[in-house]
């Protein structure tokens, strides 16, 4: 890898507007080698504009990027062997084979067929590789073109909503990709509206809101940063509420007509007690998640 | 660079062959109407004038071995006549003794002028041979190689010409306006390729399905069944034949530019090329049509192709007759080109 310094991508302050509408509205950040970076948010945050600036496909109104130490717009040839950027999953070539399309593309960068197969076995469809796009799945379609971003073997790849309008089946199988990919130690910049997700797969997360980067950190340091109490929820009658309140560590008992919750701020000696009274049945622990991040940074609830 | 043309070459070929309803309107569409029109016109010209005859002599004797007409001949003159009023007949000749008479019907003016012409003609010859004197004005006929020709020697450069302009624009428009909406054009902008091969692969194979079109069309015409006959000179109309490929897939580039989905580009090539067929002689030789049409007409890069295959083809024209066709379509090509370049986009916004 060439040295363009430790960040693979710097964005600073960039800005971009569509008559009135603030689509990037002075976003800055930067993305280490070897990363995987998240930009999160609902639809309509502006990800997608943000992730098209820093590819080199859209110029900023004002600010400026450096993806591997150059300014990727106006387009620079020499960049785009060393970036992958995958796109909707129609953006194929008609009546081809999952096995053709990588062959063609492979052959724009110059690289031989025999990356196509081993593309096909990355993303786990060695088995429907003659077989044409228009027959794939949804899931399948995302992706082959995942493996049509990575065939020519790039350093930075971005990833649109790779996993937006797939069944929790084929979410779970592109994750697997996903994860297989940063094993390569490629940088990875990938958008989505699912927080859930994000926080299991990124190192590092920007939420974005209007335009506007939120916060941004690793997951686990967004959600310690709320401070927010743990909840165990318990069955109904599993406990009653005055017994539950007794507890340990029960800062709070609620109950509605199927469940009981207590909240807590020290959940391990409460959940040892509950051991002991052998009330385990059917408990749930739910601790703060990126969508309550989300709802303290915006005042509102998530909505993908 | 040639890595990424021939792949996208071949990844467009494919496309295509798999494409049965692109198949159909390129090869058996156009296929259809040389077949229906080619049978349909097949006689059209061949059949001779009839005319009934009553009674014998010199002037029958003349009119049967004069081949222009083919002689229906009747026992009694009123039989004859009945014929003619009943409109079966353009017109009976009755020659008993010296003299000849013409009844004909009135209601077809051209017939019935044939005929008049023919039969008088006929008999002022036998009168001037029977008088022993050498006639004073000289009189021959001679048949020269004239600009009407056979139907299926005029419908098969119009239809030829016809189907290959209507697949080159759509197959133009519409992959340029699908790979623009499915981001295929996006992808090929984040590859580090420039415009030329992606254009070239898309011309090559263009010029491809149309050289197939033109081999299949001319293969079927050349069948005994519709008898076209190539001239000496059918090689000079290649250069004509790639000139007006090239001028019909800049415009179809065109109108896959201006157009935003395939169901504009649809519509959009359809104005662009039905005119055209209509008016440039596809389907029936452009002489027939009113004069300002025919001028009308030469706008239309269709007319040019059209008219420069049939030179070449079936009029075995020279080398020297290349020039305008030649021209006029590589400079619509050019001009095309550059407007095309100018609306183009990568990107729907």
């Amino acid at each position: 890898m060439t040295s363009s310094g430790a960040e693979a991508i710097v964005v600073d302050d960039i800005h971009k507007s569509y008559g009135d509408l603030r689509a990037v509205d002075g976003v800055s950040f930067t993305v280490d080698h070897g990363e995987f970076f998240g930009i999160l948010g609902p639809n309509g945050a502006g990800k997608t504009t943000a992730l098209e600036i820093m590819e080199g496909l859209r110029e900023p109104d004002r600010g400026s990027v450096r993806l591997l130490g150059i300014d990727p717009f106006p387009r620079k040839v020499a960049l785009l062997p060393r970036i992958g950027v995958q796109l909707q999953a129609s953006a194929f070539f008609d009546k081809l084979t999952a096995r053709e399309q990588l062959e063609t593309f492979a052959a724009l960068y110059g690289v031989g067929p025999a990356r196509a197969a081993e593309m096909l076995e990355l993303v786990g469809l060695t088995d429907k590789a003659n077989t044409r796009e228009d027959k794939l799945s949804g899931g399948q379609r995302q992706r082959l073109s995942i493996a049509c971003a990575l065939v020519h073997d790039p350093d930075v790849v971005f990833l649109d909503e790779p996993t937006a309008a797939l069944d929790p089946q084929a979410r779970r199988n592109l994750w697997d990709v996903l994860r297989a990919i940063r094993e390569r130690g490629k940088t990875i910049v990938y958008t989505t509206h699912y927080l859930d997700e994000a926080e299991i797969l990124c190192d590092r997360v920007a939420i974005m809101d209007h335009g506007k980067v939120l916060a941004m950190d690793t997951p686990a340091a967004l959600v310690r940063g709320l401070d927010a109490p743990a909840r165990i929820t318990l069955e109904r009658g599993a406990l009653t509420e005055s017994d539950a309140a007794a507890l340990p560590g029960a800062d709070d008992v609620s109950a509605d007509e199927q469940s009981l919750t207590i909240t807590t701020r020290t959940p391990a000696p409460l959940l040892t007690a509950l051991a002991e009274r052998g009330t385990l049945d059917g408990l749930q622990v739910r601790t703060a998640t990126l969508e309550d991040v989300f709802l303290h940074l915006t005042g509102r609830e998530y909505r993908a | 660079m040639k890595g990424p043309f021939k792949s996208l070459a071949i990844a467009m070929a494919k496309g295509f062959v798999r494409d049965k309803a692109t198949l159909f309107f390129a090869f058996v569409f156009p296929l259809m109407f040389l077949v229906i029109f080619g049978l349909l016109f097949r006689d059209i010209g061949a059949e001779k004038m009839k005319l009934g005859a009553y009674g014998d002599g010199e002037v029958i004797t003349a009119l049967e071995r004069s081949g222009v007409v083919e002689l229906e001949r009747f026992a009694t003159a009123a039989e004859g006549e009945a014929k003619v009023r009943d409109g079966d007949l353009p017109g009976l000749v009755e020659a008993t003794g010296t003299t000849v008479v013409l009844r004909f019907a009135a209601s077809d003016q051209a017939k019935a002028g044939t005929v008049q012409g023919l039969v008088a003609g006929v008999t002022q010859q036998l009168n001037v041979a029977a008088s022993g004197q050498p006639p004073k004005y000289d009189f021959r006929a001679e048949q020269v190689e004239d600009s009407s020709l056979k139907s299926i020697q005029y419908l098969t450069p119009g239809i030829l010409s016809w189907g290959i302009a209507v697949t080159a624009v759509f197959g133009a428009a519409i992959t340029l306006v699908n790979w623009r909406r499915k981001q295929v054009l996006r992808r090929l902008r984040l590859a580090p390729i420039g415009i030329t091969p992606i254009l070239t692969s898309r011309v090559v194979v263009t010029i491809g399905v149309a050289v197939t079109q033109a081999l299949l069309f001319i293969g079927v015409a050349l069948l005994p069944v519709f008898g076209l006959t190539l001239s000496g000179t059918w090689w000079l109309s290649i250069p004509v034949f790639l000139s007006g490929v090239l001028a019909f897939f800049a415009i179809g580039m065109l109108v896959g530019a201006f157009c935003k989905t395939e169901e504009a580009a649809t519509g959009a090539a359809n104005i662009v090329v039905l005119p055209m067929a209509f008016l440039s002689g596809t389907f029936f030789p452009i002489d027939l049509a009113p004069k300002w049409l025919q001028t009308v007409s030469q706008v239309f890069p269709l007319r040019h192709m059209n008219d420069g295959v049939t030179d070449f083809l079936v009029r075995g024209k020279g080398a020297e007759a290349l020039l305008l066709p030649c021209g006029v379509l590589l400079g619509f090509t050019l001009v095309v080109s550059f407007i095309a370049s100018r609306v183009f986009t990568w990107e729907e916004s």
